[in-house]
């Protein structure tokens, strides 16, 4: 399965310098363990997002390596130490190498 | 729970489809439930950690005592640090010893991260024992554990 969904990133827009701020995103995946099977008896084949990181002026900062216990429709909390003003870019990667990619800004005062 | 209640009732119609029900869900159940043991998770965790030594504190696993629903089950890493250039939070690993596969997580911190703490939500087969282990840039391990109670397991059934 493709990532369809557009995900969901809550960043404060402005943030003093030096300060925490803290990133929420969620994302609709099915994040297939593997470990089910069909009506017919045949295993599901696994299909999760594997991969989140978040970027900020394209420096990565922070990376999720997520495997099959994580549950469907992930969602992850994490922080960022703000300095300077510029642009957020976070990527969920999935089995099938499909990705999906979604940017904010930040505005340090 | 059902059952039990139903044994008091005199056999119906009603009551006759929903062991039916209960005997089919137990049947696609049984089959597959090949579920990690403590022992995978310390190898999995050997392997990772060869030769270095686990020291307590540090790291903070909060969990839910008790999770009704074990198919989203929320958890929150944090990892006391100044997170600096010398002194930093490397990664978070994360280990379920009661789930089919013992991994669950692994966090990635940079300086950059200002704070090396992370939640998100996680599936539980039955109730468990949740580990995280934080590896410092010193090369120091922290350990954390602990046991989660569940109502309802969530491995997809």
């Amino acid at each position: 399965m493709a990532i369809k969904s557009q995900p969901r990133v809550r960043v404060p827009a402005q943030a003093k310098a030096g300060e925490i701020v803290e990133i929420k995103t969620l994302i609709s995946h099915e994040m297939e363990s593997g470990q089910r099977k069909d009506a017919a008896g045949k295993p599901v084949p696994r299909d999760i997002i594997n991969t989140f990181q978040a970027a900020f002026n394209g420096k990565p900062f922070f990376t999720a390596e997520w495997f099959t216990s994580i549950s469907a429709n992930p969602y992850q909390s994490f922080f960022f130490k703000a300095k300077e003003s510029g642009e957020f870019t976070f990527t969920w990667k999935d089995d099938g190498g499909t990705e999906q990619k979604a940017t904010a800004k930040l505005t340090v005062a | 729970m059902l059952t039990h209640l139903d044994a008091t009732l005199a056999p119906t119609r009603r009551r006759a489809l929903k062991l039916a029900g209960l005997a089919a869900f137990a049947a696609v159940l049984a089959p597959r439930m090949a579920l990690a043991t403590e022992a995978q998770v310390a190898d999995e965790m050997k392997k990772l950690f060869a030769g270095k030594t686990m020291g307590e504190g540090k790291i903070k696993l909060d969990m839910p005592e008790i999770a009704e629903n074990g198919l989203v089950v929320p958890i929150n890493i944090d990892v006391e640090s100044p997170m600096t250039e010398a002194d930093f939070v490397k990664s978070v690993h994360v280990f379920a010893d009661g789930n089919p596969l013992p991994q669950v997580v692994t966090y990635r911190f940079t300086r950059e991260s200002g704070k090396a703490s992370a939640s998100t939500r996680m599936r539980l087969a039955q109730t468990q024992n949740v580990i995280a282990v934080a590896e410092m840039s010193s090369g120091q391990l922290y350990s954390a554990k602990v046991q989660v109670k569940v109502t309802i397991g969530g491995c997809g059934g």
